[in-house]
Protein backbone atom coordinates (compact mmCIF):
# COMPACT_ATOMS: atom_id res chain seq x y z
CA UNK A 1 0.00 0.00 0.00
CA UNK A 2 0.98 3.99 -1.00
CA UNK A 3 1.52 5.97 2.23
CA UNK A 4 -1.15 8.07 1.27
CA UNK A 5 -3.80 5.36 2.39
CA UNK A 6 -2.07 4.81 5.60
CA UNK A 7 -1.73 7.98 5.87
CA UNK A 8 -5.61 8.29 5.60
CA UNK A 9 -6.04 5.23 7.73
CA UNK A 10 -3.64 6.23 10.80
CA UNK A 11 -5.70 9.91 10.87
CA UNK A 12 -9.05 8.37 10.48
CA UNK A 13 -7.89 5.95 13.70
CA UNK A 14 -6.73 8.49 15.98
CA UNK A 15 -10.20 10.42 14.96
CA UNK A 16 -12.02 7.59 16.42
CA UNK A 17 -9.93 7.70 19.23
CA UNK A 18 -10.98 11.47 19.91
CA UNK A 19 -14.54 11.04 19.20
CA UNK A 20 -14.77 8.22 21.83
CA UNK A 21 -12.78 10.25 24.13
CA UNK A 22 -15.37 13.26 23.21
CA UNK A 23 -18.07 10.77 23.68
CA UNK A 24 -17.17 9.36 26.90
CA UNK A 25 -16.40 12.93 28.74
CA UNK A 26 -19.12 14.98 26.62
CA UNK A 27 -17.86 17.64 30.35
CA UNK A 28 -15.01 18.64 27.90
CA UNK A 29 -17.20 19.95 24.81
CA UNK A 30 -19.87 21.03 26.91
CA UNK A 31 -18.09 22.94 29.49
CA UNK A 32 -16.26 24.96 26.45
CA UNK A 33 -20.18 26.47 25.66
CA UNK A 34 -20.76 27.75 29.64
CA UNK A 35 -18.81 31.05 28.97
CA UNK A 36 -19.70 32.05 25.40
CA UNK A 37 -23.26 31.10 26.26
CA UNK A 38 -22.95 33.13 29.55
CA UNK A 39 -21.72 35.68 28.34
CA UNK A 40 -24.85 36.42 25.78
CA UNK A 41 -27.35 35.88 28.04
CA UNK A 42 -25.98 38.51 30.05
CA UNK A 43 -24.78 40.89 27.93
CA UNK A 44 -28.43 40.72 25.50
CA UNK A 45 -30.71 40.62 29.20
CA UNK A 46 -28.35 43.40 31.60
CA UNK A 47 -26.77 45.65 28.72
CA UNK A 48 -28.72 44.67 25.69
CA UNK A 49 -31.42 47.71 25.84
CA UNK A 50 -28.43 50.25 26.33
CA UNK A 51 -26.31 48.26 23.71
CA UNK A 52 -28.94 48.50 21.25
CA UNK A 53 -29.33 52.28 21.84
CA UNK A 54 -25.71 52.45 21.16
CA UNK A 55 -25.82 51.27 17.71
CA UNK A 56 -28.15 52.97 16.73
CA UNK A 57 -25.47 55.22 14.85
CA UNK A 58 -23.73 52.83 13.42
CA UNK A 59 -26.99 50.49 11.80
CA UNK A 60 -30.08 51.96 13.00
CA UNK A 61 -32.14 49.26 14.13
CA UNK A 62 -30.19 46.78 14.21
CA UNK A 63 -31.01 44.28 17.80
CA UNK A 64 -28.15 43.80 20.46
CA UNK A 65 -28.56 39.85 20.04
CA UNK A 66 -28.33 39.96 16.35
CA UNK A 67 -24.87 41.77 16.52
CA UNK A 68 -23.38 39.74 19.46
CA UNK A 69 -24.90 36.53 18.34
CA UNK A 70 -22.27 35.59 15.62
CA UNK A 71 -19.38 36.89 18.01
CA UNK A 72 -20.87 34.39 20.75
CA UNK A 73 -20.26 31.56 17.98
CA UNK A 74 -16.54 33.13 17.16
CA UNK A 75 -16.20 32.69 21.01
CA UNK A 76 -17.23 29.44 21.36
CA UNK A 77 -15.13 28.51 18.45
CA UNK A 78 -11.84 30.37 20.55
CA UNK A 79 -13.23 28.40 23.91
CA UNK A 80 -13.13 24.68 22.33
CA UNK A 81 -9.14 25.17 21.76
CA UNK A 82 -9.33 25.19 25.72
CA UNK A 83 -10.42 21.02 25.36
CA UNK A 84 -8.41 20.28 22.31
CA UNK A 85 -4.95 21.80 23.94
CA UNK A 86 -5.41 19.82 27.23
CA UNK A 87 -6.07 16.83 25.58
CA UNK A 88 -2.67 16.54 23.83
CA UNK A 89 -0.78 17.84 26.55
CA UNK A 90 -2.11 14.75 28.80
CA UNK A 91 -1.21 12.44 25.70
CA UNK A 92 2.25 14.36 25.59
CA UNK A 93 2.70 14.17 29.48
CA UNK A 94 1.27 10.54 29.73
CA UNK A 95 3.67 9.07 27.51
CA UNK A 96 0.96 7.61 24.70
CA UNK A 97 2.54 9.91 21.95
CA UNK A 98 6.17 9.00 22.64
CA UNK A 99 4.20 5.21 22.08
CA UNK A 100 3.08 6.74 18.44
CA UNK A 101 6.35 8.41 17.82
CA UNK A 102 8.29 5.08 17.96
CA UNK A 103 5.81 3.63 15.67
CA UNK A 104 5.78 3.74 12.01
CA UNK A 105 2.94 5.68 11.60
CA UNK A 106 2.84 8.31 9.17
CA UNK A 107 4.07 11.41 11.20
CA UNK A 108 1.34 14.34 11.40
CA UNK A 109 -1.32 11.72 10.74
CA UNK A 110 -2.02 11.36 14.37
CA UNK A 111 -2.17 15.04 14.85
CA UNK A 112 -4.14 15.64 11.61
CA UNK A 113 -6.55 12.85 13.23
CA UNK A 114 -6.65 15.35 16.68
CA UNK A 115 -7.58 18.37 14.56
CA UNK A 116 -10.49 17.02 12.66
CA UNK A 117 -11.69 16.10 15.68
CA UNK A 118 -11.80 18.98 17.51
CA UNK A 119 -13.04 20.90 14.11
CA UNK A 120 -16.40 18.30 14.44
CA UNK A 121 -16.53 18.93 18.85
CA UNK A 122 -16.28 22.80 18.05
CA UNK A 123 -18.83 22.80 14.85
CA UNK A 124 -21.32 20.90 17.67
CA UNK A 125 -20.36 23.80 19.84
CA UNK A 126 -21.60 26.09 17.37
CA UNK A 127 -24.28 25.12 16.51
CA UNK A 128 -25.76 24.53 20.15
CA UNK A 129 -24.46 28.24 20.74
CA UNK A 130 -26.53 29.29 18.06
CA UNK A 131 -29.37 27.63 19.21
CA UNK A 132 -29.23 29.65 22.60
CA UNK A 133 -29.02 32.46 20.36
CA UNK A 134 -32.04 31.81 18.29
CA UNK A 135 -33.95 31.14 21.36
CA UNK A 136 -33.40 34.42 23.08
CA UNK A 137 -34.25 36.02 19.66
CA UNK A 138 -31.34 35.97 17.04
CA UNK A 139 -32.62 36.75 13.79
CA UNK A 140 -30.57 36.21 11.16
CA UNK A 141 -31.66 37.41 7.55
CA UNK A 142 -29.04 35.09 5.36
CA UNK A 143 -30.09 33.11 1.97
CA UNK A 144 -28.80 29.69 1.80
CA UNK A 145 -26.05 30.20 -0.18
CA UNK A 146 -24.78 32.89 2.84
CA UNK A 147 -25.32 30.23 5.16
CA UNK A 148 -22.63 27.99 3.42
CA UNK A 149 -20.05 30.58 3.17
CA UNK A 150 -21.33 31.50 6.92
CA UNK A 151 -20.62 27.39 7.73
CA UNK A 152 -17.58 28.02 5.68
CA UNK A 153 -15.72 30.73 7.93
CA UNK A 154 -16.54 28.87 10.79
CA UNK A 155 -15.05 25.72 9.82
CA UNK A 156 -12.17 27.74 8.76
CA UNK A 157 -11.67 29.39 12.01
CA UNK A 158 -12.27 26.38 13.39
CA UNK A 159 -9.27 24.18 11.51
CA UNK A 160 -6.96 26.91 12.28
CA UNK A 161 -7.64 27.72 15.74
CA UNK A 162 -7.63 23.80 16.60
CA UNK A 163 -4.50 23.68 14.74
CA UNK A 164 -3.39 26.40 17.13
CA UNK A 165 -4.48 24.40 19.86
CA UNK A 166 -3.56 21.35 19.02
CA UNK A 167 0.74 23.51 18.96
CA UNK A 168 -0.01 24.82 22.33
CA UNK A 169 -1.09 21.23 24.06
CA UNK A 170 1.96 19.39 22.88
CA UNK A 171 4.53 22.69 23.85
CA UNK A 172 3.04 23.08 27.24
CA UNK A 173 4.52 21.02 30.28
CA UNK A 174 0.81 20.51 31.76
CA UNK A 175 -2.49 20.50 31.19
CA UNK A 176 -3.38 23.62 33.32
CA UNK A 177 -0.13 25.35 31.30
CA UNK A 178 -2.15 24.50 27.94
CA UNK A 179 -5.51 25.57 29.40
CA UNK A 180 -4.06 29.10 30.04
CA UNK A 181 -1.38 29.44 26.65
CA UNK A 182 -4.71 28.75 25.08
CA UNK A 183 -6.52 32.14 27.13
CA UNK A 184 -5.68 34.73 24.65
CA UNK A 185 -8.28 33.15 21.93
CA UNK A 186 -10.87 32.16 24.76
CA UNK A 187 -10.84 36.08 26.20
CA UNK A 188 -8.11 38.14 25.19
CA UNK A 189 -8.94 38.81 21.60
CA UNK A 190 -12.45 38.10 21.49
CA UNK A 191 -13.10 40.86 24.20
CA UNK A 192 -10.32 43.44 22.37
CA UNK A 193 -12.63 42.88 18.64
CA UNK A 194 -15.94 44.05 17.29
CA UNK A 195 -17.49 40.62 19.45
CA UNK A 196 -19.53 43.06 22.34
CA UNK A 197 -19.24 46.36 20.60
CA UNK A 198 -17.96 48.02 17.13
CA UNK A 199 -14.47 49.13 17.10
CA UNK A 200 -15.01 52.85 16.29
CA UNK A 201 -16.21 52.90 19.98
CA UNK A 202 -13.19 51.91 20.87
CA UNK A 203 -10.07 54.25 22.42
CA UNK A 204 -7.95 54.91 19.17
CA UNK A 205 -5.05 53.61 20.70
CA UNK A 206 -7.31 49.91 20.64
CA UNK A 207 -9.07 50.85 18.02
CA UNK A 208 -5.79 50.33 15.23
CA UNK A 209 -5.46 46.56 16.95
CA UNK A 210 -9.45 45.59 17.21
CA UNK A 211 -10.04 46.74 13.79
CA UNK A 212 -7.57 44.10 11.78
CA UNK A 213 -6.65 41.91 14.45
CA UNK A 214 -8.34 38.17 13.59
CA UNK A 215 -11.32 37.82 15.64
CA UNK A 216 -12.69 40.80 14.17
CA UNK A 217 -12.30 40.01 11.22
CA UNK A 218 -14.02 36.15 11.17
CA UNK A 219 -16.74 38.13 13.42
CA UNK A 220 -17.57 40.86 10.63
CA UNK A 221 -17.55 38.52 7.87
CA UNK A 222 -20.08 36.33 9.80
CA UNK A 223 -22.21 39.37 10.74
CA UNK A 224 -22.23 39.98 7.11
CA UNK A 225 -22.86 36.92 5.77
CA UNK A 226 -26.01 36.33 8.19
CA UNK A 227 -27.38 39.76 8.61
CA UNK A 228 -26.39 41.15 5.74
CA UNK A 229 -23.89 44.06 7.41
CA UNK A 230 -21.26 45.45 5.37
CA UNK A 231 -17.99 42.86 5.66
CA UNK A 232 -15.72 45.29 3.55
CA UNK A 233 -12.51 44.21 3.71
CA UNK A 234 -12.65 41.65 6.63
CA UNK A 235 -13.24 39.06 4.62
CA UNK A 236 -10.23 38.85 2.43
CA UNK A 237 -8.65 39.50 6.66
CA UNK A 238 -10.37 36.51 7.56
CA UNK A 239 -9.66 34.01 4.86
CA UNK A 240 -5.49 35.47 4.98
CA UNK A 241 -5.25 35.61 9.37
CA UNK A 242 -7.32 31.52 8.82
CA UNK A 243 -4.25 30.85 6.66
CA UNK A 244 -1.64 32.34 8.26
CA UNK A 245 -2.34 30.71 12.04
CA UNK A 246 -3.41 27.22 10.22
CA UNK A 247 0.15 27.13 8.84
CA UNK A 248 2.35 28.72 11.73
CA UNK A 249 0.68 26.48 13.72
CA UNK A 250 0.96 23.39 12.02
CA UNK A 251 4.40 24.05 11.63
CA UNK A 252 5.06 24.52 14.77
CA UNK A 253 3.07 21.52 15.97
CA UNK A 254 4.71 18.92 13.16
CA UNK A 255 8.21 20.27 14.44
CA UNK A 256 7.43 19.58 18.08
CA UNK A 257 5.78 15.95 17.01
CA UNK A 258 8.87 15.16 14.61
CA UNK A 259 11.83 16.55 16.75
CA UNK A 260 14.42 14.10 18.29
CA UNK A 261 15.95 16.64 20.35
CA UNK A 262 13.81 17.30 23.81
CA UNK A 263 14.53 15.46 26.70
CA UNK B 1 27.43 -13.71 9.65
CA UNK B 2 29.02 -15.50 11.52
CA UNK B 3 27.40 -18.87 12.57
CA UNK B 4 28.09 -20.59 16.28
CA UNK B 5 26.92 -23.84 17.39
CA UNK B 6 25.44 -24.40 20.50
CA UNK B 7 25.97 -27.79 22.30
CA UNK B 8 22.81 -29.32 21.64
CA UNK B 9 23.90 -28.75 17.98
CA UNK B 10 21.36 -25.96 16.93
CA UNK B 11 22.71 -23.21 15.21
CA UNK B 12 22.86 -20.08 17.47
CA UNK B 13 22.43 -16.77 15.23
CA UNK B 14 25.72 -14.27 15.82
CA UNK B 15 24.04 -11.54 14.02
CA UNK B 16 23.58 -8.10 15.94
CA UNK B 17 20.44 -6.90 16.34
CA UNK B 18 21.41 -3.69 18.28
CA UNK B 19 24.87 -2.29 17.44
CA UNK B 20 26.01 0.83 19.27
CA UNK B 21 29.25 2.59 19.17
CA UNK B 22 30.29 5.80 21.54
CA UNK B 23 26.57 6.82 21.82
CA UNK B 24 27.01 10.31 23.58
CA UNK B 25 24.29 12.57 25.09
CA UNK B 26 24.13 15.64 27.10
CA UNK B 27 21.83 17.61 28.47
CA UNK B 28 23.47 21.43 28.65
CA UNK B 29 26.43 20.57 30.55
CA UNK B 30 25.20 17.46 32.71
CA UNK B 31 26.55 14.37 30.52
CA UNK B 32 24.18 11.57 30.77
CA UNK B 33 25.49 9.63 28.18
CA UNK B 34 29.81 9.49 27.97
CA UNK B 35 30.60 7.69 24.81
CA UNK B 36 28.62 3.93 25.07
CA UNK B 37 29.35 0.97 23.06
CA UNK B 38 26.74 -2.14 22.97
CA UNK B 39 26.61 -5.27 21.11
CA UNK B 40 23.12 -7.26 21.39
CA UNK B 41 22.98 -10.32 19.39
CA UNK B 42 19.64 -11.63 17.61
CA UNK B 43 17.06 -13.78 20.04
CA UNK B 44 18.81 -12.69 23.38
CA UNK B 45 18.32 -10.52 25.97
CA UNK B 46 19.98 -7.81 26.47
CA UNK B 47 20.12 -5.99 30.64
CA UNK B 48 21.25 -2.59 31.24
CA UNK B 49 22.01 -2.50 34.36
CA UNK B 50 22.44 0.19 36.63
CA UNK B 51 20.64 2.91 39.10
CA UNK B 52 18.59 5.53 38.63
CA UNK B 53 20.07 8.57 37.07
CA UNK B 54 22.88 6.10 35.09
CA UNK B 55 21.87 6.64 31.95
CA UNK B 56 19.24 3.53 31.32
CA UNK B 57 15.94 5.35 30.05
CA UNK B 58 18.26 8.31 27.82
CA UNK B 59 19.62 4.91 25.93
CA UNK B 60 16.34 3.29 24.99
CA UNK B 61 15.01 6.74 24.35
CA UNK B 62 17.55 7.53 21.56
CA UNK B 63 17.45 3.54 20.48
CA UNK B 64 13.85 4.03 19.87
CA UNK B 65 14.47 7.19 17.73
CA UNK B 66 12.54 9.48 19.98
CA UNK B 67 15.46 11.36 20.65
CA UNK B 68 18.76 12.10 18.95
CA UNK B 69 22.53 11.53 20.38
CA UNK B 70 25.02 13.80 20.32
CA UNK B 71 27.60 11.51 19.15
CA UNK B 72 28.32 7.98 18.33
CA UNK B 73 26.38 5.91 15.75
CA UNK B 74 24.04 3.29 16.37
CA UNK B 75 22.47 0.31 14.17
CA UNK B 76 19.00 -1.08 15.10
CA UNK B 77 17.65 -4.24 13.30
CA UNK B 78 20.04 -3.59 10.81
CA UNK B 79 18.88 -0.27 9.82
CA UNK B 80 21.18 3.34 10.95
CA UNK B 81 19.62 4.84 13.70
CA UNK B 82 20.22 8.13 11.93
CA UNK B 83 19.95 8.05 8.87
CA UNK B 84 16.44 5.30 8.48
CA UNK B 85 15.03 5.67 11.82
CA UNK B 86 11.42 5.00 9.93
CA UNK B 87 12.96 1.86 9.01
CA UNK B 88 13.77 0.84 12.80
CA UNK B 89 10.64 2.08 13.59
CA UNK B 90 8.68 -0.63 11.82
CA UNK B 91 11.14 -3.07 13.59
CA UNK B 92 10.69 -2.31 17.43
CA UNK B 93 8.29 -2.09 19.99
CA UNK B 94 8.74 0.14 22.98
CA UNK B 95 7.46 -0.30 26.47
CA UNK B 96 8.61 2.35 28.99
CA UNK B 97 8.67 2.76 32.23
CA UNK B 98 5.65 4.64 32.64
CA UNK B 99 2.28 2.99 31.00
CA UNK B 100 2.00 4.24 27.59
CA UNK B 101 -1.89 3.64 27.30
CA UNK B 102 -5.00 5.34 27.08
CA UNK B 103 -6.65 5.68 30.08
CA UNK B 104 -10.32 6.55 28.43
CA UNK B 105 -10.49 3.99 26.42
CA UNK B 106 -11.34 0.21 27.14
CA UNK B 107 -8.44 -2.30 27.01
CA UNK B 108 -10.13 -3.90 23.94
CA UNK B 109 -10.22 -0.51 22.27
CA UNK B 110 -6.46 0.53 23.22
CA UNK B 111 -5.59 -3.20 21.43
CA UNK B 112 -7.53 -2.63 18.77
CA UNK B 113 -6.08 1.02 18.23
CA UNK B 114 -2.83 -0.26 18.10
CA UNK B 115 -3.75 -2.95 15.64
CA UNK B 116 -5.11 -0.25 13.11
CA UNK B 117 -1.95 1.75 13.65
CA UNK B 118 0.34 -1.10 13.11
CA UNK B 119 -1.58 -1.22 9.75
CA UNK B 120 -3.27 -4.80 10.05
CA UNK B 121 -5.84 -5.99 8.31
CA UNK B 122 -9.44 -5.30 10.03
CA UNK B 123 -10.28 -8.90 10.91
CA UNK B 124 -6.64 -10.03 11.80
CA UNK B 125 -6.30 -6.85 13.66
CA UNK B 126 -9.15 -8.10 15.82
CA UNK B 127 -7.90 -11.41 16.04
CA UNK B 128 -4.65 -10.34 16.91
CA UNK B 129 -6.09 -8.16 19.78
CA UNK B 130 -8.21 -10.92 21.31
CA UNK B 131 -4.92 -13.23 21.02
CA UNK B 132 -2.97 -10.81 22.93
CA UNK B 133 -5.85 -9.87 25.65
CA UNK B 134 -5.93 -13.95 26.77
CA UNK B 135 -2.55 -14.51 26.95
CA UNK B 136 -1.99 -11.40 29.10
CA UNK B 137 -4.82 -12.48 30.81
CA UNK B 138 -6.97 -9.60 30.29
CA UNK B 139 -10.29 -10.54 29.00
CA UNK B 140 -12.13 -10.17 31.68
CA UNK B 141 -11.26 -6.52 31.88
CA UNK B 142 -11.12 -6.30 28.38
CA UNK B 143 -14.76 -3.84 28.12
CA UNK B 144 -13.42 -1.98 30.63
CA UNK B 145 -11.57 1.46 30.77
CA UNK B 146 -8.25 1.46 31.52
CA UNK B 147 -8.52 3.89 34.58
CA UNK B 148 -10.40 1.01 36.31
CA UNK B 149 -7.10 -1.15 36.10
CA UNK B 150 -4.33 -1.94 38.84
CA UNK B 151 -0.67 -0.96 37.95
CA UNK B 152 0.02 -5.03 36.89
CA UNK B 153 -2.95 -4.63 35.13
CA UNK B 154 -1.31 -1.67 33.23
CA UNK B 155 2.18 -2.71 32.51
CA UNK B 156 0.47 -5.88 31.02
CA UNK B 157 -2.00 -4.49 28.54
CA UNK B 158 1.56 -1.92 27.83
CA UNK B 159 3.41 -4.91 26.82
CA UNK B 160 0.69 -6.73 24.71
CA UNK B 161 -0.04 -3.40 23.21
CA UNK B 162 3.61 -3.29 21.63
CA UNK B 163 3.60 -6.74 20.88
CA UNK B 164 0.78 -6.15 18.20
CA UNK B 165 3.08 -5.10 15.67
CA UNK B 166 5.24 -8.47 16.34
CA UNK B 167 8.45 -6.16 16.66
CA UNK B 168 11.30 -8.14 16.53
CA UNK B 169 13.23 -5.84 19.38
CA UNK B 170 11.49 -5.09 22.14
CA UNK B 171 12.94 -2.75 24.60
CA UNK B 172 11.80 -3.06 28.13
CA UNK B 173 12.30 0.10 30.41
CA UNK B 174 12.22 -1.11 33.61
CA UNK B 175 9.89 -3.12 33.23
CA UNK B 176 9.13 -4.64 37.06
CA UNK B 177 9.81 -1.09 38.84
CA UNK B 178 7.00 -1.01 40.91
CA UNK B 179 5.25 -3.77 40.35
CA UNK B 180 4.40 -6.40 43.16
CA UNK B 181 6.61 -9.77 43.63
CA UNK B 182 4.06 -11.66 41.73
CA UNK B 183 3.16 -9.33 38.97
CA UNK B 184 6.95 -9.39 38.74
CA UNK B 185 7.18 -13.08 38.02
CA UNK B 186 4.21 -13.05 35.72
CA UNK B 187 6.33 -9.98 33.72
CA UNK B 188 9.32 -12.07 33.84
CA UNK B 189 7.43 -15.44 32.77
CA UNK B 190 6.27 -13.23 29.86
CA UNK B 191 9.87 -11.98 28.69
CA UNK B 192 10.81 -15.64 29.06
CA UNK B 193 8.00 -16.62 26.33
CA UNK B 194 8.83 -13.86 24.09
CA UNK B 195 12.59 -14.81 23.93
CA UNK B 196 11.65 -18.56 23.21
CA UNK B 197 9.95 -17.00 20.07
CA UNK B 198 12.86 -15.64 19.19
CA UNK B 199 12.21 -12.04 19.48
CA UNK B 200 15.38 -10.02 20.97
CA UNK B 201 14.86 -7.68 24.33
CA UNK B 202 16.71 -4.93 25.57
CA UNK B 203 16.15 -4.69 28.99
CA UNK B 204 16.97 -1.94 31.61
CA UNK B 205 16.66 -2.01 35.47
CA UNK B 206 17.70 -1.49 38.88
CA UNK B 207 17.54 -4.70 40.00
CA UNK B 208 20.31 -7.70 39.74
CA UNK B 209 18.13 -10.43 40.49
CA UNK B 210 16.21 -9.05 37.44
CA UNK B 211 19.39 -9.36 35.41
CA UNK B 212 20.30 -12.52 36.64
CA UNK B 213 17.12 -14.08 36.04
CA UNK B 214 16.16 -13.04 32.31
CA UNK B 215 19.32 -11.63 30.35
CA UNK B 216 21.99 -13.81 28.22
CA UNK B 217 24.59 -10.37 28.74
CA UNK B 218 24.37 -7.83 30.91
CA UNK B 219 25.74 -4.13 30.56
CA UNK B 220 26.57 -2.25 33.87
CA UNK B 221 25.90 1.72 33.65
CA UNK B 222 26.84 4.12 35.76
CA UNK B 223 27.20 7.95 35.36
CA UNK B 224 26.63 7.33 31.48
CA UNK B 225 29.68 4.75 31.31
CA UNK B 226 29.63 1.21 30.92
CA UNK B 227 31.72 -0.49 34.05
CA UNK B 228 31.28 -3.83 33.31
CA UNK B 229 29.65 -6.30 30.69
CA UNK B 230 29.36 -9.66 30.42
CA UNK B 231 27.63 -12.85 31.58
CA UNK B 232 25.58 -13.11 35.20
CA UNK B 233 28.10 -15.70 35.96
CA UNK B 234 31.14 -13.53 34.71
CA UNK B 235 30.06 -10.35 36.87
CA UNK B 236 28.87 -11.85 39.90
CA UNK B 237 32.57 -13.65 40.12
CA UNK B 238 33.65 -9.50 40.06
CA UNK B 239 31.68 -9.32 43.43
CA UNK B 240 32.28 -10.08 46.74
CA UNK B 241 30.60 -13.30 47.90
CA UNK B 242 27.10 -12.74 50.17
CA UNK B 243 27.54 -13.19 54.24
CA UNK B 244 25.86 -14.33 57.06
CA UNK B 245 25.23 -11.83 59.67
CA UNK B 246 25.32 -13.44 64.03
CA UNK B 247 24.50 -10.95 66.17
CA UNK B 248 24.73 -12.30 69.84
CA UNK B 249 23.94 -11.04 73.33
CA UNK B 250 27.57 -10.91 74.86
CA UNK B 251 30.92 -10.65 74.21
CA UNK B 252 31.90 -13.89 75.34
CA UNK B 253 29.00 -15.68 73.21
CA UNK B 254 31.08 -13.99 70.42
CA UNK B 255 34.30 -14.70 71.26
CA UNK B 256 33.24 -18.53 71.30
CA UNK B 257 31.59 -18.37 67.73
CA UNK B 258 34.63 -16.32 66.27
CA UNK B 259 36.68 -19.38 67.46
CA UNK B 260 34.34 -21.81 65.90
CA UNK B 261 33.64 -20.34 62.15
CA UNK B 262 36.07 -17.56 61.80
CA UNK B 263 34.65 -14.86 60.36
CA UNK B 264 35.05 -10.90 60.52
CA UNK B 265 33.74 -9.79 63.84
CA UNK B 266 32.61 -6.55 65.30
CA UNK B 267 33.14 -6.30 69.17
CA UNK B 268 30.95 -2.98 69.69
CA UNK B 269 28.18 -4.49 67.45
CA UNK B 270 28.60 -7.95 69.00
CA UNK B 271 28.39 -9.06 65.50
CA UNK B 272 30.07 -11.82 63.42
CA UNK B 273 30.45 -11.79 59.61
CA UNK B 274 30.30 -15.07 58.04
CA UNK B 275 30.91 -15.79 54.13
CA UNK B 276 28.45 -17.40 52.99
CA UNK B 277 25.42 -17.12 50.19
CA UNK B 278 22.51 -17.86 52.57
CA UNK B 279 22.63 -21.72 51.11
CA UNK B 280 20.14 -23.29 53.11
CA UNK B 281 22.67 -26.55 54.03
CA UNK B 282 25.68 -24.54 54.62
CA UNK B 283 23.18 -22.50 57.33
CA UNK B 284 22.28 -25.64 59.01
CA UNK B 285 25.83 -26.24 59.23
CA UNK B 286 27.08 -23.39 60.80
CA UNK B 287 23.93 -23.41 63.32
CA UNK B 288 24.61 -26.78 64.03
CA UNK B 289 28.27 -26.16 65.24
CA UNK B 290 27.05 -23.21 67.24
CA UNK B 291 24.51 -24.58 69.02
CA UNK B 292 26.88 -28.16 69.29
CA UNK B 293 29.11 -25.18 72.06
CA UNK B 294 26.25 -24.18 73.20
CA UNK B 295 26.47 -20.45 71.67
CA UNK B 296 23.33 -18.37 71.82
CA UNK B 297 22.49 -16.13 68.91
CA UNK B 298 20.70 -13.27 69.53
CA UNK B 299 19.66 -12.69 65.89
CA UNK B 300 20.81 -13.10 62.68
CA UNK B 301 20.44 -12.26 58.68
CA UNK B 302 21.44 -13.52 55.19
CA UNK B 303 23.15 -10.66 52.70
CA UNK B 304 23.19 -11.46 49.27
CA UNK B 305 24.81 -9.65 46.45
CA UNK B 306 22.87 -6.58 44.72
CA UNK B 307 23.29 -3.97 43.14
CA UNK B 308 24.68 -1.82 45.42
CA UNK B 309 27.79 -4.67 45.85
CA UNK B 310 27.64 -4.65 42.30
CA UNK B 311 28.27 -0.90 42.38
CA UNK B 312 30.75 -0.90 45.10
CA UNK B 313 32.42 -3.70 43.52
CA UNK B 314 32.93 -2.29 40.17
CA UNK B 315 32.57 1.44 40.82
CA UNK B 316 34.09 1.60 44.31
CA UNK B 317 31.53 4.12 44.80
CA UNK B 318 27.54 3.37 46.25
CA UNK B 319 24.55 3.92 44.04
CA UNK B 320 23.50 7.22 43.69
CA UNK B 321 20.19 8.24 43.91
CA UNK B 322 19.69 11.13 41.47
CA UNK B 323 16.53 10.52 38.89
CA UNK B 324 17.03 9.26 35.80
CA UNK B 325 17.10 12.01 32.92
CA UNK B 326 13.55 11.37 30.86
Amino acid sequence: MSTLPYALRDSTTMFRRDMRHALRYPVMTISGLAVPIFMMLMFVYVFGNTMTAGLAHVSPGLQYIDYLAPAIVMMAVGSGTAGTAINLCTDMTEGIIDRFRTMAITRTAVLTGQVVGGVLRTAVASVLVLGVALLVGFRPTATPLEWLAAIGVVVMFAVALTWFAVACGLNAGSPGGANSTTMPVQFLLPFTSSAFVPTDSMPAWLRGFAEYQPFTAVIDTLRGLLLGTGIGVHGWLAVGWCALITAVSYLWARRTFTRRTAA
Amino acid sequence: MVTTWAADGTAVSARTAIGVRGLRKSYKDKVVLAGIDLDVREGTVFALLGPNGAGKTTTVRILSTLIRADGGTAQVAGYDLDRESEAVRTAIGVTGQFSAVDNILTGEENMIMMADLCHLERRAGRRRAAELLSRFDLVEAAKKPVQTYSGGMRRRLDLAMTLVGSPRIIFLDEPTTGLDPRSRHTMWQTIRGLVADGVTIFLTTQYLEEADQLADRIAVLDHGKLVAEGTADELKRLIPGGHVLLTFADPVALDTAAGLVGGQRDDEALTLQVPGDGDVRALRDLLARLDGAAVEVDDLSIHTPDLDDVFFALTGHPTSDKDDAK
